[in-house]
Order: structure tokens, then C-alpha cells, then sequence
């Protein structure tokens, strides 16, 4: 193992045997996913390739959800019971664990959010909701005249609350364009981010194109104009070391159900000065500091941003899977994925009739791979078609157009069909993928 | 394998060589319907004359079930009594719905009883009903909206 964190202990430590270049034994480390040994149709083996999409929980993730309702359940931050301390201290110790994942300076940086979608339109209605609040705000607000910039590759959850803040606040929205090789056209960066730029939200790795963009180049241009950045990092959190002062963002929106933890949580990591002067976004129990029939005062950060019951279970989860991707270490993660996807590239790119969309090398790119294809006639397949009699031969991909529309208008495709990989996809499944794709350009072929 | 339940060889006969396709002039109305989960698209257009549908042209895009279904779908419709064909949008929507509970009557649905199948895959019931859905609107709109016994209960 090649990690740079510190093991937590929870799991046992594995023999570097060696899949291909990935520095653990992948199929030991399957066998932590009950699911991967599902058999589909007609008793076929499940080919999990929709992990952009959910990934899958291993064991310990499911055992401590399970024992945190048998022994600890009750509310939290509320009531002096030993169930609500626990409960507490569990909660809390989930913030703990993803603060020291991300290389958070501070715990209470880590805000829980519902998935990172919710992160994001947070931020959104923060800077909406600043209009109205006093002048510790300023950085928050804007209006006709300004803008806010994201790229052509964002998943609509990074697009469409920026519309909608633009559309509250009569401010611009302005993107960065693709290349044909599906990277950021960054040539003309400095006219798309200017000093009128307020905000700008970008997708650290493409859900569709799998590309991993350059953070510090967008973040650096941002910061000379004094825009606030928001880093969307649900598909890149769960693959890759991430440490959130080297990024340099100011936000950072990620969600547990891609990083083999429980769905219904996810995070929005900010910085600690800005989170304080931060208006709230959602009103209600917790979020507060005193409260009168005329108006309220609100609690500092994180508690600020986190009305209501939030997800204990759920965050007692994804502190489990945390912990199950340190043991394993995230520097050996990103490199069995990157070897994954450069076999699959290379398989894919073998299939006649195949389109990559997307970088077409593994430089400075995730295991998400779309593509489209033809059938033995030439004719275009629909993705439906593909993923359906994929499905049959227990192969599962994604197809559609990923919440990325805009990428899709942009190749000019009406969808994609995408093999997405995680720590536990193998080159085996990769094959089975290929040797499908063979079938299915047959079975539409005249 | 399983799936030959669902992509029957009628349909894709009617994928490889659909019937009625291409937009075609005279038309009272013209719709553009979407399948937002799959990006199926058709772009279609009605001529009603005498209370008998005259023609149905259309242009579309997607899977092959929605691509067939509506080849399949103007086939059916081309030259009946609007009544009748909005009777047989009923007949081919309950069997979507049906998922693979009814056996339809070849009598009635024709070339339409293959995609029984599709109806156990409920992911692909929308691409089935794309067209008949973009069809019905464009003739409601035609008439000026529907008679209320026309209505699907």
C-alpha cells in the first residue's frame, strides 16, 4: 500500500499480491462487497460498471449503519441521555473523519448536506439569500452586471442552480467551452472568467467525458479576479487523493453514495472564513442561536447550515467508508482505477464502430468512459439498445445523457453509453464488457 | 436469450425499415415530443380530414423501440376514424401498462401485439409511447382538444 493517511485499524491489513499495478489484491477486496457476487438473468455474473452513478458498500459500511440504530439510535446535539451522547458523538466523529480525508485545516468546515446537489445549491442560495443580509455579506451578493461562470461539462446539478441564482439575481451566466477531445477550452479563460465574475463553479471530473480538469489554473485566474470557486468534486473525492488547500478552492461539494457510503448524505466543505459570514440557506431546528416570535439569530458553522434532523445514520455510513478507503489508501485506488481505465480505453478503442467521447488516452482522466457505437450496417445504435442487451448478458453501464445534456448537444449525440469503474472494477469485467459489445453490433446488424 | 421477448423480429423490421417516416406537407398541427430520461426525440405532424386521420408524417430519433413503435403506430392510424384510432391508443396504452399481465388481440393491435414484451421493462414503456403520446396531442390540438368520452379514464 502506498497510502499517506493513517489506518483507522477497521480493517485488516491486505497482501500486496498484486492486481495489475493497483497495489491490492483485487478480488480480496471484492469480497467486502456482497453485492459483487450477485448473479442476474439467466444466472449470469453481475458486471457492475455504474459506479459514476452509485457505487457499491462494503460490509463495514452496512455493519455500521446496522449497529448504530441496534445500540446508539436517538437525536443528536439535543437531550442528555447516553443514547444522545452517543448518537452525538458518532455524528460528530463522521465530521471528524471526512474533515481529515480532504485535508480540511478545521472540523467545522465539513457541512453534512443531502447529496451534491444540495451542497451546491446551497452555496446558490447562500449568495441569493445575501441580498438581504448585513454587510458581512458583501462577498455573497450579486446582481445585474456580474457573472457567474461554469464549464460546458457540468452535471446539471453544477448548472442548473447556477441558472437559477442568475434568474433571482438578474446576474450572467458564462461557461467555458470543450474541446473535441472533451478537455476545457481554456484559451480564451481570461475573457470567460473577468473582474465581473463573482462565482465560479466547476467539475473537478466529468461525469460523462471522465476528464479530470485543471484545477489550478481556473482557481488561480478566479482568485486574480477575486471570484469565489466552487469545486464540484463528486466524481473525483471518491478516486483520487484530495486535499482541499493544495486545490485552493473555496468550496468543495461531494456526496457519499459514490465513495462506497450510504446514499442521502453528502458534504460541502468550505472555508471557515467565508462559512461564518455565510447567510443560511435552509431555516429551522439546530440552525439557530436565539430565536424570538420577531426574528432569530443564527448558530456558527457547520450547524448554520444544517436545519433540521440531519442523516446520522447515514453520516455514521460514510465515516465507515471513509475508513474503509484510507485502509486501503487512495494513492492505490487511483492507480488500480488508472489502470483499469487505460485497459478499457484500449479494449474500447479496438471495438469497430466505437466512438470514445471523451479524452481518448488515460492522461489526467477518471474511469468514466462513454462512447458511442455502430452496429455491423454502420447504422447508429441508441444507447438504450446497447445497455439493454448489455444488461441481459449482466452487464450494467449508464446510458442517456448523464444529467450532462450540454456534452451531449455539444458531440452532437443524443446519448451516451458510459462503463464507469471503482477500487473494485477489474480488467475481467472490462472484457466481458467488450466481448458484449461484439454482440450487441451483431444482434442489430442487417 | 430473454431479450428476444422484447426487440422482436417485427420490431426490428420496422427499426431497420420504418414506415410513414419523413415530414410531409399538408399537416393541421405539428408536436415535438421528448423522452427526457433517454433523449428520444420526434418531431411529428397530423393532417385530420372528415374526422378520419389523413396522414401522420414525423421525424425522430432514439432507441429501437421508439423508433419502431412509431412505424408501427402510423401504420395503425393512417386512414381510420379518429375515433377508432384514439380507441387503439387506449387498446396499445393499457398494454404498456399491462407488464406482460395481458395477452393482446392481434386483431386489434397487428403489428403493435410485439411490443408486449416491452411492457415487462419498465424503463422502456416511454420509449414504446413516445410517438402515440406526441400523436394523440397533435390531434387533440387539431380539433381543438378532444371529446371528453375520448379521454383516456
Amino acid at each position: 500500500m502506498t497510502s499517506t493517511r493513517p489506518s483507522s485499524g477497521r480493517q485488516s491489513v491486505r497482501p500486496a499480491t498484486g492486481g495489475p499495478g493497483g497495489g491490492y489484491d483485487v478480488e480480496q477486496v471484492r469480497k467486502d462487497f456482497p453485492i459483487l457476487a450477485r448473479r442476474v438473468h439467466d444466472d449470469r455474473p453481475l458486471v457492475y460498471l455504474d459506479s459514476a452513478a452509485s457505487s457499491q458498500k462494503p460490509v463495514s459500511v452496512l455493519d455500521a449503519e446496522r449497529d448504530y440504530y441496534e445500540l446508539h439510535n436517538a437525536n443528536v446535539h439535543r437531550g442528555i441521555h447516553v443514547l444522545a451522547e452517543e448518537a452525538t458523538a458518532l455524528y460528530e466523529a463522521a465530521r471528524d473523519k471526512v474533515a481529515a480525508f480532504i485535508g480540511a485545516p478545521r472540523r467545522d468546515e465539513v457541512v453534512f448536506t443531502k447529496n451534491s446537489s444540495e451542497a451546491l445549491n446551497l452555496v446558490a442560495y447562500a449568495m441569493s439569500n445575501a441580498a438581504t443580509s448585513g454587510p458581512e455579506a458583501e462577498r455573497f451578493r450579486l446582481g445585474p452586471g456580474d457573472e457567474v461562470v461554469v464549464t460546458e461539462m457540468e452535471h446539471h446539478s453544477n448548472l442548473v442552480p447556477w441558472q437559477m441564482l442568475c434568474r433571482r439575481t438578474g446576474a450572467t451566466l458564462r461557461w467555458i467551452g470543450l474541446t473535441d477531445d472533451g478537455r476545457l477550452d481554456l484559451a480564451d479563460l481570461d475573457q470567460v472568467i473577468t473582474g465581473r465574475a463573482k462565482v465560479v463553479s466547476f467539475v473537478h471530473q466529468s461525469n460523462i467525458l471522465g476528464t479530470v480538469n485543471p484545477v489550478e489554473k481556473i482557481v488561480s485566474r478566479a482568485r486574480a479576479v477575486g471570484a469565489l470557486t466552487v469545486l464540484d468534486g463528486s466524481q473525483s473525492v471518491p478516486h483520487m487523493p484530495i486535499d482541499v488547500t493544495a486545490l485552493g478552492v473555496d468550496f468543495l461539494a461531494f456526496t457519499g453514495h459514490k465513495m462506497c457510503g450510504p446514499t442521502g448524505i453528502g458534504i460541502l466543505w468550505g472555508r471557515h472564513e467565508l462559512l461564518e459570514v455565510m447567510p443560511p440557506f435552509l431555516g429551522g431546528g439546530e440552525m439557530i442561536e436565539l430565536v424570538t416570535m420577531e426574528e432569530s439569530t443564527y448558530a456558527v458553522p457547520p450547524h448554520r447550515f444544517e436545519a433540521g434532523t440531519p442523516m446520522i445514520a447515514q453520516a455514521v455510513g460514510l465515516g465507515a467508508a471513509v475508513d474503509y478507503l484510507t485502509d486501503l489508501g487512495m494513492d492505490a485506488i487511483a492507480a488500480h482505477e488508472h489502470d483499469i481505465t487505460a485497459y478499457a480505453l484500449d479494449g474500447l478503442s479496438a471495438v469497430p464502430g466505437l466512438r470514445i467521447i471523451g479524452p481518448p488516452d488515460a492522461v489526467d482522466r477518471g474511469g468514466a468512459v462513454s462512447f458511442v457505437l455502430t452496429g455491423t450496417d454502420d447504422r447508429p445504435l441508441h444507447p438504450h439498445d446497447v445497455g439493454q442487451l448489455l444488461d441481459e448478458l449482466g452487464v450494467a453501464v449508464r446510458v442517456g445523457h448523464h444529467c450532462a445534456r450540454p456534452v451531449c448537444l455539444r458531440f452532437g449525440v443524443p446519448a451516451t453509453t458510459r462503463a464507469s469503474f471503482h477500487l473494485y472494477s477489474t480488467r475481467g469485467e472490462v472484457d466481458a464488457l467488450v466481448e458484449g459489445l461484439g454482440h450487441v453490433r451483431r444482434f442489430f446488424g442487417t | 436469450m430473454n431479450l428476444d421477448s422484447m426487440y422482436q423480429e417485427i420490431i426490428l423490421d420496422h427499426y431497420r425499415n420504418p414506415h410513414h417516416r419523413g415530414l410531409r406537407e399538408p399537416f393541421d398541427t405539428e408536436v415535438h415530443h421528448v423522452n427526457p430520461t433517454c433523449g428520444d426525440e420526434v418531431t411529428l405532424r397530423v393532417k385530420v380530414a372528415d374526422g378520419v386521420v389523413a396522414d401522420v408524417s414525423y421525424e425522430s430519433e432514439g432507441c429501437s423501440i421508439s423508433q419502431a413503435s412509431a412505424s408501427v403506430m402510423t401504420d395503425l392510424v393512417i386512414g381510420r376514424s379518429v375515433h377508432d384510432a384514439l380507441e387503439l391508443g387506449r387498446e396499445f396504452l393499457a398494454l404498456m401498462q399491462s407488464r406482460g399481465t395481458v395477452e393482446p388481440d392481434e386483431d386489434v393491435l397487428e403489428d403493435a401485439v410485439a411490443f408486449a414484451g416491452v411492457s415487462r421493462y419498465p424503463a422502456r414503456v416511454k420509449c414504446a409511447l413516445l410517438s402515440w403520446m406526441a400523436w394523440k396531442d397533435a390531434t387533440a390540438q387539431a380539433l381543438g382538444g378532444i371529446p371528453e368520452q375520448e379521454v383516456d379514464r
